[in-house]
């Protein structure tokens, strides 16, 4: 056993090594370690989903991942997502609809949001909201947010056509 | 907060997991998808020395059909249960358990075992397995042991496992074409523990139920068979008449706490409504009945 | 006054526009960096030599402490220092919260961290510093506290009572402040009414859980004697002179910068001890100091809010027409008033709105503001506004019913006709201009009444309950010194703007107003674009800096758009006046037949474009040899701006809420809601419409889930974001938004507030919707939030 644990992983397509405190969770890895304050850590709890990550490919709360399992897994946040332009319909759906305030809960909200589009391309809106529903947002109404996803799904759903 | 100090070792392998815990005793403390526990570390309630993470023990995976059962490895995440087709072919409660249970990030990490292990008296899996009259699989050095689900939960946040033990698996009796389940709970918002749930799986033969296991999550310490309910059920067409009086046995069934939503009262009361809602999905026809 | 084209004067609708950015929905220019995770808040900050704090909180509400034992925790590693009260006492001083225009206001003097007594379970007791937050929490568990528990005043209702709990002795009692305000004669008008209709409400005390916790890094630099704030806040001019003040520094030595800000509501207006203890710890360690409040402490620590019970009573005749209100607001608000804003504003503001939108002649209201062992109250986002408003609705439904009278058509009688401004509400608010009956007409429009009434009908025939619910309301905003500044508060109700252009041609507007996520910077830009006839994408906005801004209030009582932004509007016309100076100069023309459009100076007759600002800032800053000597070249503005002819300029508007209960479980879902709202000029539709969103969110949250439950002792059960439960996106509603405008003449703008309208009218509707699902069940509920529980008691259920 012990109290620092060595891990190799990718984060953001990079191969990233560290040696990490057992205690360090993945957002304060991500932030401290890393330099990658995009991810927040909003109740480090496990409740407002502010701190969305990608593990493996799914969405995760990092807040409730220990950085020292990770040895070989793959990560990305919403820097890496942003540079691949995965998702730059949907910042940019974000961004023409005001649906972000004070953009604290954005990240997770692209991060939770981009996992609709890959894995429920025909959500409805009521689905849409269900599925954001761990992602806490306390400043707009929600409704900026459904509106841009929605909307997203529906030009990628044009374009497949 | 952030975490206390701990230790963290990786397993890989059962050999691993005996090992850590011969090392470091009660010190030692298994972490699968880490929902809870990690979730309680931030609190800092709980100070294990040592986090044993067995998440990459292959035999503690895997969802198959053997000997008649539908045996679910300890580790499947929630997000599988719930896409996986023997699930939903031959454990449909489960996969209907799987959208109630929190939020996806949520559920592509916890895992079956780990919401079995931690036996929260809100969680929908224990109160599913229970229903369903699985058997968990409880695996040590000396080898496995298969425990009723029912008598798997022994109290609040407690279970049968052994200091030695760690579950291997749940073993579900495959679903017939006669067997009938539901899950239903109230909760205040989506994802949220229940304030009360319903778990059941009824027998039917036409009109009748041969049999009905309803099993009461929120609502006790652990998941709560309601054997009167149920029994005033068995046998019976399900009219209103048997509702009413599967509604009335409730009340020497269950003996819920208050908690910060509302007196036992309401959870009794939302109990009763849970009942006669959960036969009303099973068997359309008393709907009008409610 | 007003020569801002109006697309009426030139006959164009205003996306048509070509020059003008007021009222169009401009994408604001901050969302890309927040949805790329490039925005910079308090804690992405990393300083040299930064060290963090944790806080030891009472776990009692109300203990003395015997002792303090520092020895354990100075031996964990990382641990740097270890402070008590004591130790933070001896560079900063205490603070008491009241304002001299509240008579008879009253509170003690609070520390950072007290001497001997803490006084709610979660008030901030022992710092430790250490090199990483970790270390510092493993420090705080190494301490060791004797505590000698005292009995803690917990009940609001008993504060004053015999026997209380005397929280501060020297104070006398827990008294904090009471005001009635009286117009008619209230008990005449009662005794001769021909219906009076009772109640009482309760607002649960909830708080305002911003997503970025409070945030702080305090960096004093003992080579220049400087303190350098970062901080997560509404108004860096307020704390700059705050920490001045306590930290016996003068104001120029404190420098306060706040990037941005993941929410604030009001939750960060306020002065916190230990956001006061990390700078006194900075100016003893001469190092930054950082503190993130994790959300156990926010929940502990952020003011709260609402705890109010409210006892009303409405006269009527048998024409629904208002004959008097009668209310008695009683008030806990934690162990201290709030500095320095002070506790007692909320219940004030309870009874300077009552009754608000309504013309009636006879008023009685009193708030009584107690002292309490629970998390000090404080202002958040609308105070008072939805207390008032669900007080004054819930009683005007209730009077309906009574007299059999359609509640939309109470409403129509009584609401203030929209000629009849200037108006003064019988609580005596001075009202320049507002629209009841012109929005409730638009309202009209947008809700289709007759069919969801019919849909109630069917739906009941099936068992089904559900419910349609209005709320009117007014709202207070572009406050004046009226608000503090008369109490003796340093607390800007002017904010500054300075607009210059730089050689680019490109423009830059610090202003004193801040960017909390609302917009901002973005209604900055257009105003700025619009006054001076750039792109707004040629202008850059800077806020938050005191070194870098002119002096101003900062965010707060909805003052952003409507002083703000019109000291950066009137900053750029003084600009572009000076500019068509210069360019007349060059073009040899009179800047009278000039105008600048898109960053062109044209000839305003025939729109020949003439000359590019960047051309003149190319002439100016490197050929200023050129001009003529004599010629003014000032490309730097600055103008400020105060209201002058009203306390407040404040905007009204209605709500409608329609809702499903499921009398089984108590179960609400609200299925859709309605605002209109007037808030004058709207600038940028975009961002108005998705605020009041925000607000009526956040609304609807206090009033179905919010709140801090506390358990007899005053021990705070609702610890976590799983126990307090805040609104998420599968059960809120489709919400539309509608706006009549009504401009403010004492500016050029004309923009009023719109950011707490939302949050003042919805929990009115929704109760009153609840109430009208279930009144064929003949239960009405008042207390919020509206759970499960209380519908089920009031149903019999349970």
């Amino acid at each position: 056993m012990s109290a620092r644990i060595d891990i190799t992983l990718t984060v953001n397509g990079e191969r990233v090594s560290r040696s990490v405190e057992a205690r360090r969770h993945l957002i304060d890895f991500l932030r401290i370690d890393l330099g990658l304050t995009g991810s927040h850590a909003g109740c480090e709890h496990g409740v407002c989903g502010a701190c969305t990550v990608r593990v493996d490919g799914e969405i995760v709360r990092g807040c409730l991942v220990l950085a020292a399992s990770l040895d070989g897994a793959e990560v990305t946040t919403i820097e890496g997502l942003t540079d691949t332009g995965e998702v730059a319909d949907l910042q940019e759906a974000f961004v023409a609809r005001n649906a972000a305030q004070c953009g604290f809960c954005s990240p997770g909200m692209v991060i939770a949001a981009a996992d609709i589009l890959r894995h429920h391309p025909e959500a409805s809106r009521a689905e849409i909201r269900e599925h954001l529903s761990g992602n806490y947002c306390r400043c707009t109404g929600y409704q900026a947010i459904v509106d841009a996803v929605e909307s997203t799904l529906a030009t990628r759903r044009e374009g497949a056509r | 907060m952030k975490w206390p100090a701990i230790g963290y070792l990786r397993a890989s392998s059962l050999d691993d997991i005996w090992r850590a815990r011969a090392e470091h005793g009660d010190a030692a403390q298994l972490l699968a998808g880490g929902q809870t526990l990690l979730a309680t570390l931030a609190f800092r309630l709980s100070e294990p020395k040592v986090l044993v993470d067995i998440t990459r023990v292959a035999a503690l995976r895997g969802v198959r059909v053997e000997g008649g059962v539908l045996r679910i490895g300890s580790l499947t995440r929630h997000a599988e249960l719930g896409r996986d087709p023997l699930v939903a072919q031959h454990a449909p409660l489960l996969a209907r358990a799987v959208p109630l249970i929190a939020h996806p990030a949520i559920r592509n990490r916890g895992t079956i075992g780990g919401s079995l292990a931690y036996a929260d008296p809100a969680a929908e899996l224990p109160a599913c397995v229970v229903a369903l009259g699985a058997r968990i699989v409880a695996l040590s050095p000396q080898g496995e042991r298969r425990i009723a689900a029912e008598d798997f939960f022994t109290g609040l946040l407690s279970t049968a496992l052994t200091a030695e033990e760690v579950i291997a698996a749940v073993e579900v009796p495959l679903a017939t074409p006669a067997s009938r389940s539901v899950i239903l709970e109230v909760a205040r918002r989506s994802g949220d523990y229940a304030m009360a749930g319903l778990a059941a799986c009824i027998g039917m033969e036409g009109a009748r139920a041969t049999s009905a296991r309803l099993v009461f999550f929120g609502v006790g310490s652990g998941p709560v068979l309601a054997a009167r309910a149920g029994a005033a059920l068995a046998g019976r067409t399900l009219d209103a008449a048997a509702i009413a009086a599967a509604q009335a046995a409730l009340n020497e069934d269950l003996d819920p706490p208050g908690d910060m939503h509302g007196p036992p009262e309401m959870k009794r009361h939302l109990a009763r409504v849970l009942l006669q809602r959960a036969i009303a999905t099973t068997h359309p026809a008393t709907e009008a009945a409610a | 006054m007003n020569e801002i084209p109006t697309p009426a004067s030139i006959g164009l609708s205003r996306e048509d526009l070509p020059n003008s950015y007021i009222g169009r929905s401009v994408p604001r220019p901050n969302v890309p960096k927040l949805v790329q995770g490039r925005a910079t808040y308090t804690d992405d900050v990393v300083l040299p030599r930064m060290v963090h704090a944790a806080f030891l909180r009472s776990p009692h509400a109300h203990a003395r402490f015997v002792s303090i034992d520092t020895s354990a925790a100075m031996q964990v590693p990382g641990v740097v220092r270890v402070f008590t009260g004591a130790d933070i006492a001896k560079v900063c001083d205490p603070w008491v919260a009241v304002l001299a225009h509240l008579k008879g206001m009253k509170s003690a003097p609070q520390h950072p961290l007290p001497l001997d007594r803490a006084t709610w379970q979660g008030e901030p007791v022992v710092a430790v510093v250490a090199d990483s937050r970790a270390a510092a929490e493993d420090g705080v568990a190494a301490l060791r506290v004797e505590w000698d528990p005292l009995p803690a005043q917990v009940d609001m209702e008993t504060a004053l009572a015999p026997g209380a709990v005397v929280i501060h002795p020297e104070l006398g009692d827990n008294l904090v402040f009471q005001r009635t305000a009286v117009q008619g004669d209230v008990d005449a008008a009662f005794a001769s009414a021909p219906k009076v209709v009772e109640a009482t409400f309760v607002t649960g005390r909830h708080t305002g859980v911003t997503l970025e916790p409070r945030s702080i890094i305090a960096d004093y630099n003992r080579a220049d004697g400087t303190l350098t704030v970062h901080h997560s806040t509404q108004a860096p001019h307020m704390m700059q002179n705050v920490f001045a003040k306590q930290l016996r520094m003068e104001e120029s030595q404190v420098r306060v910068i706040c990037k941005d800000v993941g929410g604030s509501f009001g939750i960060k207006v306020h002065v916190y001890p230990d956001e006061v203890a990390v700078a006194a710890m900075s100016r003893v360690l001469g190092r930054p100091v950082k503190f993130v409040a994790d959300r156990f402490e926010s929940f502990a620590s952020d003011i709260h809010a609402r705890d109010h019970r409210i006892k009303g009573r409405i006269a009527v005749d048998a024409e629904g027409k208002i004959l008097a209100l009668d209310i008695d607001d009683l008030t806990g608000i934690g162990p201290y008033s709030v500095y320095p804003r002070t506790s007692a504003i909320e219940g004030n503001q309870v009874v300077n709105l009552c009754g608000g939108p309504y013309d009636f002649a006879n008023y009685r209201c009193t708030t009584t503001v107690v002292l309490q062992n629970k998390v000090p109250t404080c202002q958040y986002r609308a105070v008072g506004h939805p207390i008032a408003t669900a007080v004054t609705e819930g009683l005007v439904d209730l009077a309906a019913q009574a007299i059999g009278m359609d509640p939309i058509e109470l409403r129509r009688r009584n609401l203030v006709r929209d000629d009849a401004y200037p108006f003064t509400s019988p609580a005596g608010m001075k009202f320049e201009g507002l629209s009841h009956h012109a929005s409730l007409a638009k309202l009209l429009e947008m809700v289709p009444v007759d069919r969801i009434r019919a849909d109630q009908a069917e739906a009941r025939a099936r068992g089904v309950y559900r419910g349609l619910g209005i709320a009117a309301f007014i709202e207070l905003t572009n406050p004046s010194p009226f608000m503090y500044g008369i109490g003796g508060a340093r607390i800007s109700a002017q904010d500054g703007a300075t607009v210059r252009m730089d050689p680019d041609g490109s423009v830059v507007v610090a202003s004193g107003v801040t960017e909390q996520g609302q917009g901002t910077e973005a209604i900055l830009a257009q105003i700025v674009a619009h006054g001076v006839g750039v792109p707004v994408s040629r202008v850059r906005v800077i806020t938050g800096d005191t070194q870098a801004t002119p002096y101003g209030g900062g965010t707060w009582a909805c003052r952003g758009a409507g002083i703000g932004g019109e000291a950066a509007l009137q900053s750029a016309i003084a600009l572009k006046e000076q500019l068509l100076t210069v360019a007349g100069t060059m073009l040899q023309a009179n800047p009278a037949s000039l105008d600048i459009v898109l960053g062109e100076v044209v000839d305003k007759a025939t729109g020949a474009q003439r000359i590019s600002l960047a051309e003149i800032g190319r002439i100016v800053y490197f050929r200023g040899d050129t001009l003529p000597k004599e010629l003014p070249r000032e490309f730097v503005q600055t103008r400020h701006f105060i209201t002058k002819d009203y306390p407040f300029a404040f905007t009204n508007g209605i709500q409608a809420c329609w809702v499903e209960v499921d009398p089984a479980t108590g179960m609400v879902k609200v299925l859709e809601h309605w605002c209109v709202e007037d808030c004058g000029r709207v600038i940028n539709p975009l961002l108005v419409d998705e605020q009041v969103r925000g607000g009526i969110v956040q609304g609807l949250g206090g009033a179905l889930y919010e709140h801090c439950i506390y358990d007899g002792e005053g021990n705070l059960l609702t610890t976590t974001m799983a126990d307090y439960l805040v609104p998420m996106a599968a059960e809120m509603p489709e919400i539309h938004v509608g706006h009549v405008e009504t401009p403010t003449k004492e500016s050029l703008l004309g923009a009023k507030g719109a950011g707490e309208a939302g949050t003042a009218g919805a929990p009115g509707a929704l109760m009153n919707a609840i109430n009208d699902a279930l009144r064929p069940l003949n239960a009405v509920v008042t207390e919020q939030p509206f759970t499960p529980a209380r519908i089920l008691r009031a149903l019999g259920a349970i």
